[in-house]
This record gives C-alpha cells, structure tokens and sequence, in this order.
C-alpha cells in the first residue's frame, strides 16, 4: 500500500481490508506503553488538510501520526475555494510544494480528496468527503466489531438514521458487505436515498424489523439543525421512532452491541443509558481509530523495506494492491 | 460573379430528401444548382472527395457569453467554435451581463457579431427582464431587433402564472418560448442524476421529476395559450412521453436534445469530474435510450449543444461549486455520428436534427441546399479519425468531458454565404 491513496472503502479489496485491520491490531499495542511512540515515520511529514472543521477526526489522525514520530501539520481552510477565488488545485500546488509525506482530507463535498489526489505527489487518505466515504471510521468499525465479536463474516449489522447524508454509511456498507456481513439500513424515507438497496443492502423504514436478530446496531448522528422540519418533522418524533433504546433494542440478538461514529445527540439517536454503557462500544470504537489511523499512515507513508518498525511483530505491509491510483 | 463548386462529394440535403453523389455551384453566396456536370467556368473548386456535403449545421442554443463574459467566450471565437463544427447558424443565449432583455442589447451581439464571428449568430432574447421571471420583456421589439425566440434558460420561470402570460403574449410576435424545464424548488441543491450514482457517489440528487413536472406544466400552458413551446435539452424518458403526447394533441410543442445527453451517462461523474457537470444533469441509461428512439422517431426535432464555456480556474473547484455547462460547438457532429454507425439515424437523418429541423422550428434561413438558398455549407469526413484537444480549439475554454478523446469523422471545412470559412487543414480562412 505505500504510496497508494485510501480514497474509500469502495475501491479496497477484501485483502487490502485485512491487511489494515491486522496491522491496527498489531497497533493496538503501542498505545497501551508507557512511552506511547515508536520511530516508524521519524522524519515523515503528515499534513491534516481539513477544509471542514472535525476535532474528532483531525484529532485522531493527529496523534495516531504522532506515535509513529511524524511531523503532523494541521491545515485548517474555511468556505469553498469558489469564495476564496482560490481553486482546489492551487491548494493542492501549494501543499505539494512543501513535499509532504502523505496528506489526510476532510471537506465537506463529495469527491475533493479523489480531485486534490490526482495531483498531489503524496498519498492522499480521505478522512471523509461529504455524503461520499470516510474509510477511516468504517475500518475503525470492522476492527471494533472484529475484536468484539471474533469475526465479521455471517453478521448481520443495522445502519439506523440519515443514511442519505451519511458517509459513514456508505463506507460502512462496502466494508462490512466485503467482509461477508449482512448489511441492513434503516430510516425514515426522507433519509433513505434513491436506490440505496442498489448499494447491496435491505432498507427498512421499520425499526423493529430492522433490527430483529442482529448482531451489530450503528446508529448515526443526525444533523438536527439542518434536517429538522425538512427530513423529519420534529426531534422528538425522530427521537420516538427511531432513537434507540433498552427496549427497543430487545429485538437484536442478545449480544447485540450498538456503535455510533459520535458525537452522539444524547436522548435523539441513543438514550442516554445506551450511550453510556454496555451493550454499547462506542469508546472502544475511539479507541481503535487511533491505532487504526496509526496502521493506515504506517502503510501509506511508510517507506519499503521498513527500516526501523513499530514493536517487533510489525512486519512491513505486504505490498497488495490498493485502492485508486496514487498521485501521479 | 463569384462562384464555386464544390465537388465529388456526396450530397445530403434533407430539405429535398437528397442524397446524391453531385456537385453543388455556388454563385454570389447563393446556392444556384445542385447536379451532375455543372460549369467550372470561373468557379473556384472545393474538392469534397470522400466528405458529405451538407447545409450547415443550426444550433438552436449555445452560451457565446458576449457582453459580459468574455473571459469564457465571446462572438469571435465561438462564432469560429461554431464553423469549425460545422454550425454556420448559432442561437445564443439571454444570461450576459447585462442580460440580453433590451433591444439595445440584442442589436449589439448583432453588430458585434457582423465584424467577428464567421456564423451567423441568432439571438435569443430573455422572456422576462434580467430572467427574473417577474416582469415580461418588449417581445415585440426585441424582435424588431433581431431575436429569434424567447428564453430565461436556466432560470426557469417558477410563477406559473407568469409563463402562462409569457406564452400568451409571446403568440404576438410569433417566435417560439423556449423552457429550460427544471423545478428549482425540487432540485434543491442537485448536481448529478438521482438515483444509484447520486447514491453511491454521495452527491446531491436532481431527480427526473423536477424537469417533467415543468415540462408537464408547461404542455398544459402551451395548449391554454396556443403558443409556440420548444423545450430545451431534454434528458428523461419521463419528458419524452409527455412531449409525445402533447404532439399526438396536436399542440405547438417541439423539442431539442443535446450530444452529451444522447451519449453520456451519470457514470461519466463517477471520477467527480466537474467538466460532467451539467444542467440538466447526465442521466440514466434507460434516459439515455429513450432519448434516442424519440430522436429517431421525431419526437424530438433537433439536435442542440448547449454549448457552455466556463474557465478552467471555475471548473477545477468542488463538485457542486462548479458552474454546470460543457463545450459543445467543435464536437458535436463527431459526438453524434456514433448514433449513425449504430444505426440509430441515417446520415440524412442526422443532417434534418443538425441543420434542416432547427431551421425550421425557429423559422431561420438555410437548412436547406436548394436553389436559392443561402450557401451556408458543412463538409464532413465521416471516416477521418482526430483527436479532441480542448487546447487546441477555437472556444477560449476548455470544460469538455470529451479531451483527449479519439473520434471517427468530423467536419473537414464550412462554408457561409458561399466563402469558405473554415478549412481543417488551412485553419480559420475569415473571420
């Protein structure tokens, strides 16, 4: 993978899916020392080009850069490039030129990270583009419910909320599809978009139905001051049919475990005893996305053959083809 | 006297269903006979070995962008766009700056157009002022000054009521009202085909309805006011079956179709492109299909470009920042005759959808090669194959899903009241 770009989950093979989560679980580790930092990028420069402000995620990506040693440079751009009289590709001219290692997106339109990629030299990762992809929160899914549940092949798991305007979403049903799980949505019509069952899932407009018998709940964000009274007509009444709670989630299996990509609207998407507690992981889930990003910088930005590695057991990335062309 | 013949080519000529191996002699910038054996004497010689020879192409909506936007176009170098695919008639849009809503506005692209673009430039004048879709235009002087029909394109007119009085009073200059049919209300943000590609790729959806709701609206005002509607690129099947039956009711209904929407679909988007970003947008394959067959069948009259130049600093922005529109004027012909070696049209047929139906629907000279007519004139090698550098064109922009692409058969030279203008091999000959 060095070099590549991680664009979406879309474009990864199985392969190239288990090769990220066998590193990450290898990443784990490293979090847990007392030094919390390895030499393995020493030298590398990473650039966190958020043109949408995400804490969460820049966050993540920021110290996951830091343990592996790389210099880690926030870029932070506000408006569109229309409003700057400024294009994409001057911004992506003006980052190259300061030779990073690899540049990690956010904006929030579809399709910027695949734009800036075709020319930026460095591998370009997308930290989430619009309603498109976030690759890096589905992986971090996968490994989550990989360590939860021993195997992801033969699940079945629930998206339930704004899947229309969610990235999430989409990554997530590539990745869990790919990996073999059953991959339902479930959301009021407004939220469903067109033809979401030709993205390979069932779409459910039934709570209940949508959840009986599953393994996995993911519940989204919903975006209540955009959406509200144009989506759904009220938050109270998104909150009554489609929040999730103790009850509701009876009809799961009984070790069902619910996530949620945060932050979560306490009381709207998840009650508040869900948010906090098992069966829900969504702090395990944060928790992995460190060492997920950390194994995806490592197999981006690292350089073959892996001089120094991070730990003993980490061997180099075994080079399977990944993803969408890299810069050229 | 000044003549030339133009021979060893093949004739098409839909006007006079002709399609023949003869010469065409043309005599002071009018054609004065098509046939076998005709005078060289004193003529200058056009050898069209191996090429059709046709009427000139009519583009009956193209965005020349003069005055106002001259950094994306302006009438010299989209009237040479325009020659040197084959159009020797363009009829321009009202959305300059400022709007082409006053008769002084419509008499200053003619003047300009007189001194700089080798074609013959038609515009059309906005229905409402600055396409506001409030306040009617002087469609009698507008007119009077030299527009051919009437339009707010993009900026579809939403008050219903307003397009009813727009058509009504349209009646009285007797020039077509064209609609860009799109309910803006129901596009909302859209900027590709809604359904699995808006899906998968994450980007706003513009479904079908929100152009056949207006298509459906506007029918029904054509048949309450006996007016003359031509519906502009249309890209649903939906569209296609409501202007089917508006015809079979004998309503004033035409319609228009474009290269990109008889040949691309919203998977061209699938790399985010901007330069596939269009209004209406790409649609789907079924579309696609349905387009077709309405062409080959009539329901559809003619083959439009939009023609939309936009700077490459505008298009190399976000996805739903890029203004919609794509070159259309140097491809078009090489575009559509894929439709010919499919067989979907004849060549003959191809030439009526490029030159002799848009003629007719906006009642403009040519389009025609009979004696008498104006020698506006396209010849086209069908089996020359090129390739397709925006760079290298004569529109100033460049924002052409086509770049780089290799094409069979294009137009090789055109000739406009009876002087050959452009010459694939020699150039732009006069500008």
């Amino acid at each position: 993978m060095i070099g590549r770009d991680v664009l979406g989950i879309e474009d990864l093979s199985r392969d190239d899916i288990e090769l990220i989560l066998e590193t990450a679980e290898r990443m784990q580790e490293i979090g847990t020392r007392e030094v919390k930092k390895v030499p393995t990028l020493r030298g590398r420069t990473l650039i966190n080009l958020f043109f949408e402000p995400s804490t969460r995620t820049q966050t993540s990506f920021e110290i996951a850069g830091k343990r592996l040693a790389a210099d880690v440079v926030n870029f932070s751009v506000s408006g569109s490039s229309v409003s700057k009289r400024e294009t994409l590709l001057d911004t992506a001219k003006t980052l190259d030129a300061m030779d990073p290692d690899c540049v990690i997106v956010r904006h929030k339109v579809a399709g910027v990270p695949h734009r800036l990629a075709e020319v930026l030299e460095a591998p370009v990762i997308n930290a989430g583009d619009g309603a498109h992809e976030h690759p890096s929160q589905a992986l971090l899914d996968l490994l989550t419910v990989m360590e939860q549940k021993g195997h992801i092949e033969g699940l079945t798991v629930t998206i339930v909320g704004d899947i229309a305007h969610s990235r999430v979403a989409r990554s997530n049903i590539y990745g869990f599809s790919r990996l073999g799980a059953e991959v339902r949505v479930a959301g009021p019509p407004t939220m469903l978009p067109a033809d979401v069952e030709s993205l390979g899932v069932k779409a459910y407009t039934n709570l209940r139905e949508a959840i009986e018998g599953v393994d996995v709940v993911m519940a989204l964000r919903i975006q209540m001051e955009r959406l509200a009274g144009a989506c759904f007509p009220s938050v109270r009444e998104y909150a009554a049919t489609f929040g999730l709670d103790r009850a509701k989630l009876r009809f799961a299996k009984e070790d069902a475990i619910v996530m949620h990509p945060g932050p979560v609207n306490r009381g709207v998407e998840l009650a508040h005893e869900l948010a906090d507690h098992r069966p829900s992981v969504i702090l395990d889930q944060v928790r992995n996305g460190v060492a997920l990003r950390m194994a995806l910088l490592y197999l981006v930005a690292g350089r073959p053959p892996a001089g120094e590695v991070a730990g003993e057991d980490i061997a180099p990335g075994s080079g399977s083809a990944v993803v969408a062309e890299g810069g050229r | 006297m000044a003549r030339l013949l133009i021979r060893n080519g093949r004739v098409l000529d839909p006007s006079q269903d002709l399609d023949a191996e003869v010469d065409c002699l043309i005599e002071d910038g009018f054609v004065a006979e098509v046939g076998l054996d005709l005078s060289l004497e004193g003529a200058e010689v056009l050898d069209a070995e191996g090429a059709w020879v046709t009427p000139g192409f009519v583009d009956l909506h193209a965005h020349l962008r003069e005055p106002g936007q001259e950094y994306k176009e302006d009438l010299a170098t989209g009237g040479t766009a325009a020659v040197a695919g084959g159009f020797t008639q363009v009829a321009c849009m009202a959305n300059t700056d400022p709007v082409n809503d006053d008769p002084s506005v419509t008499r200053y692209i003619l003047d300009r157009a007189a001194k700089e673009s080798p074609a013959k430039i038609r515009p059309i004048a906005a229905a409402t002022r600055g396409l506001e879709g409030e306040v009617m235009t002087e469609m009698m002087a507008l007119r009077e000054a030299g527009a051919v029909a009437f339009s707010d394109d993009g900026a579809t007119i939403m008050d219903s009521a307003v397009m009813r009085r727009v058509l009504e009073y349209s009646t009285l200059a007797n020039v077509p009202v064209v609609v860009h049919a799109e309910d803006c209300h129901l596009r909302a943000g859209g900027v590709v085909n809604e359904g699995p590609v808006s899906t998968r790729l994450g980007l706003p959806g513009n479904p079908a309805a929100a152009e056949e709701i207006v298509v459906a609206r506007d029918i029904r005002l054509a048949a309450l006011s006996g007016a003359h509607l031509h519906v502009a690129h249309v890209s649903t099947a939906g569209s296609v079956e409501l202007i089917r039956a508006a015809r079979q009711d004998g309503l004033r209904v035409t319609a228009e179709v474009t290269p990109h929407h008889l040949t691309l679909t919203d998977e061209a988007t699938t790399g985010f492109d901007t330069s596939t970003r269009v209004a209406p947008p790409l649609r789907s394959r079924s579309d696609v299909e349905a387009l077709r067959r309405a062409l080959a069948d009539g329901v559809i009259d003619a083959i439009a470009t939009d023609h939309a130049p936009h700077a490459t600093y505008e298009k190399e922005v976000e996805f739903t920042e890029a203004p919609p529109g794509m070159l259309g004027l140097e491809t078009a012909l090489a575009v559509c005759l894929e439709l010919v070696r499919e067989g979907l049209l004849t060549p003959i047929e191809l030439v009526r959808c490029l030159s002799t139906n848009p003629a007719r629907l906006f009642d403009l000279e040519g389009g025609s090669l009979a004696t008498g007519s104006p020698a506006d004139i396209a010849l086209v090698n069908p089996d020359r194959e090129w390739t397709y550098d925006p760079a290298q064109g004569f529109s100033k922009s460049r924002n052409s899903p086509w770049a780089g692409r290799r094409f069979t058969g294009r137009v090789v030279a055109t000739v406009v009241d009876g002087r050959l203008v452009y010459h694939h091999e020699r150039g732009v000959l006069i500008r």
